[in-house]
């Protein structure tokens, strides 16, 4: 177990390097001088050379890198030019608002997506099976700015019961900010609900296949109890793959929805920083992203194993 | 003890119900055990999980299954979960991927003791370590926390019996147990399975496509074909006098020490007819050598050659003279 974990946590380390150098190495190639892109052909000179100077861009490549790494290992990501505060304290009030939408959408989705799936399973081949495919079906087909379209016109203009945009932020209460996020985290969800439905009821249909199932109908179990002391557990094992997967393509779907609702989040940093050229920015935010995709799956990697004993076991 | 009568199993099928098996009937007391062979879609399988009321999707058994007074086919799928495991339970082919993979040994053995005698978790813990010791699991008490993907294929196999006989069932039904195993494990299994049967008095039925592996071991024997028992009566009898030109063939491809390769691989000529197809003449006509033209007129009904030793055929207890 112990080899397994330092394995893992190897292989999350060393992935990571790989993308620092990677993201590092495609700003470097960029054609021309990272301060001239960032302020544009006609900026001042005297704010061109400012800025170069910052940026340091007259010392070697390495050392820029390892400065660079440097400062992310202390939280020191140097400043943005166009927000003109530190990287890092940008980042972290934007991963403040962007976190707990994904966090709220992944949990929406799994409560959904999940027992809807097992439901379907369980009824497999009759109509209820039928109609939650069906449903499922137009879960994926939509795309998500339609559902937040819809649901701002049912629950805040039609309902007002939640904002139709916008964010608070977290120091105008919990229930507020939370308000703000739920019509944001319910369109994002739907879709990776759907998803997830589809999922779980093949990983199901697929342990129900298995061999040992008919043992433990062959015990006397029922059905049911069948499908919830040795089917489930067998079958979360690619329901947490998808999980790892979904959790970072919410990641990616907060870009469009905190668009769509007005929402100071990662995902309009992303948007707003590519648009403006701020090298700073970009540049460790997409450090961060991927940080973040990787850790997700290094997660996954530890709960496969605390399912699953025959991963702990390998290698002994 | 257990009464088979005219157990028939179907699939029903869209247009028509397609049989698969067609009017088993034998009798088993406590202590016996019977074989059941036949070639690979012969219905061996099909018969068992009717035993077991696990059928798999649309297949449908009807008859009479007696247990002990109990008519098994009249109970509810409720009342049945508490004959499975309990007074009837099953070992499988496949001991590689019968136990649940992510559950230890001792929680799958003690599983059945837990619900059907209402043992608490640490009286079927003790009771697997007795059970585990049994079928011989060395080192039992420490082998209880192990996952399956820990033990060898006979070690499984041998998990597998401690759980089907954990709750002393009256009736062990096992479908090819040995066929997925090596040959000195194969042995080492059915030897365990015979000491059991005479330890515990229960009534075993075991199955196989492959007459040599169980035809020293139990003590009746059920011939299938095509869905239908050919031949049934005492083992040693139909080993030494094979009423039905099936079961003289399978005995001949049994194969023996000394044999070419070529000989041991020699299989029966032809095909067996496809499951569900209605049989106006006798079903192993197409395959046999003795046929003639009144085995076309009508299937044969069983013949009695001996003591409860009968075959489906008109020539039976004749073949012996008649083959060689
Ligand atoms: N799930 C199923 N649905 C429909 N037909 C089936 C199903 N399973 C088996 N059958 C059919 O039932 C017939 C009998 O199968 P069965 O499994 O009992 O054979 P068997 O004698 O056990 O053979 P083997 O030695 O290969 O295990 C076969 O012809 C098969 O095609
Ligand atoms: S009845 Fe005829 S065809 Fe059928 S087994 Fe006997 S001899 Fe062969
Ligand atoms: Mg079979």
């Amino acid at each position: 177990m112990i080899a397994f974990l330092l394995r893992r946590i190897a292989t999350f380390l060393a992935t990571l390097a790989i993308a620092s150098v990677v993201i590092f190495a495609a700003l470097e190639l960029l054609p021309g001088d990272p301060a001239q892109i960032m302020l544009g052909i006609d900026a001042p000179p005297d704010a061109l050379e400012a800025l170069q100077k910052k940026l340091g861009v007259d010392r070697p490549v390495v050392e820029r890198y390892f400065t660079w790494i440097g400062g992310l290992v202390v939280g020191d990501m140097g400043e943005s030019f166009t927000y003109v505060m530190p990287v890092s304290d940008l980042i972290m009030t934007r991963l403040g608002v962007t976190l707990p939408l994904a966090l709220l959408a992944a949990l929406i989705s799994v409560v959904i997506g999940v027992p809807v799936g097992l439901y379907a399973a369980a009824n497999h081949k009759t109509p209820r099976d039928y109609g939650v495919m069906i449903f499922g079906q137009l879960g994926i087909a939509i795309p998500n700015f339609w559902f937040a379209i819809l649901l701002v016109l049912v629950f805040s203009i039609y309902l007002g019961w939640f904002p139709a945009g916008g964010f608070p932020g977290w120091d105008a209460g919990f229930w507020p900010a939370i308000k703000a996020l739920i019509l944001p985290a319910f369109s994002l969800a739907i879709v990776e609900a759907a998803i997830f439905a589809r999922i779980s009821r093949s990983a199901v249909l697929d342990v129900l296949r298995e061999d040992f199932v008919r043992t433990a109908r062959a015990k006397g179990l029922s059905r049911k109890s069948t499908l919830v002391k040795h089917v489930l557990r067998n079958a979360m094992i690619p329901i947490i793959t998808i999980c790892g997967l979904e959790l970072s393509s919410l990641l990616v779907g907060t870009i469009v929805i905190e668009q769509v609702f007005n929402i100071p989040g990662l995902g309009r940093l992303v948007f707003q920083s590519l648009t403006q050229l701020d090298l700073m920015v970009v540049k460790n935010l997409i450090m961060l992203l991927v940080a973040l995709v990787v850790f997700i799956n290094l997660v996954v990697d530890l709960l496969y194993a605390v399912i699953d004993p025959r991963l702990k076991h390998q290698g002994h | 003890m257990l009464q088979v009568k005219n157990l028939n199993v179907t699939l029903a099928g869209a247009t028509r119900d397609i049989s698969i098996v067609k009017d088993v009937s034998f009798e088993l007391d406590a202590g016996r055990s019977l074989g059941v062979v036949g070639e690979s879609g012969s219905g061996k399988s099909m018969t068992a999980l009717a035993l077991m009321g696990l059928l798999p999707g649309a297949i449908r058994a009807s008859g009479s299954i007696n247990l002990a007074g109990q008519e098994l086919l009249a109970l509810s799928e409720q009342e049945m979960c508490s004959v499975r495991g309990n007074k009837v339970a099953m070992i499988f082919q496949e001991p590689m991927t019968s136990l649940n993979p992510v559950q230890t040994i001792g929680r799958q053995v003690a599983e059945p003791l837990i619900l059907h005698k209402g043992m608490t978790r640490a009286a079927a813990r003790q009771e697997a370590i007795r059970l585990l010791d049994r079928v011989g699991i060395p080192d039992a008490a420490r082998r209880l926390d192990v996952y399956p993907h820990q033990l060898s294929g006979g070690q499984r196999q041998r998990v597998m019996i401690a759980i089907a006989l954990s709750c002393s069932p009256k009736v062990l039904v096992a479908d090819e147990p040995t066929t997925a195993l090596d040959v000195t494990v194969q042995r080492q299994i059915l030897d365990l399975l015979r000491e059991l049967v005479s330890e515990t008095r229960m009534a075993l039925i075991i199955i196989s496509h492959d007459l040599g592996v169980i035809g020293e071991m139990v003590d009746e024997m059920l011939v299938m074909y095509g869905g239908n028992v050919v031949e049934r009566g005492q083992a040693d009898k139909v080993f030494a006098q094979p009423a039905h030109p099936y079961t003289s063939r399978l005995l001949e491809a049994i194969p023996r020490f000394g044999m070419s390769r070529s000989e041991r691989l020699k299989t029966i000529p032809g095909t067996m007819p496809e499951i569900g197809s209605e049989m106006k003449s006798c079903i192993f006509a197409g395959r046999c050598d003795l046929v003639c033209a009144d085995c076309l007129q009508a299937p044969p009904p069983f013949v009695s050659v001996d003591d409860a030793h009968v075959a489906a055929c008109i020539k039976a207890g004749r073949v012996m003279e008649t083959v060689q």
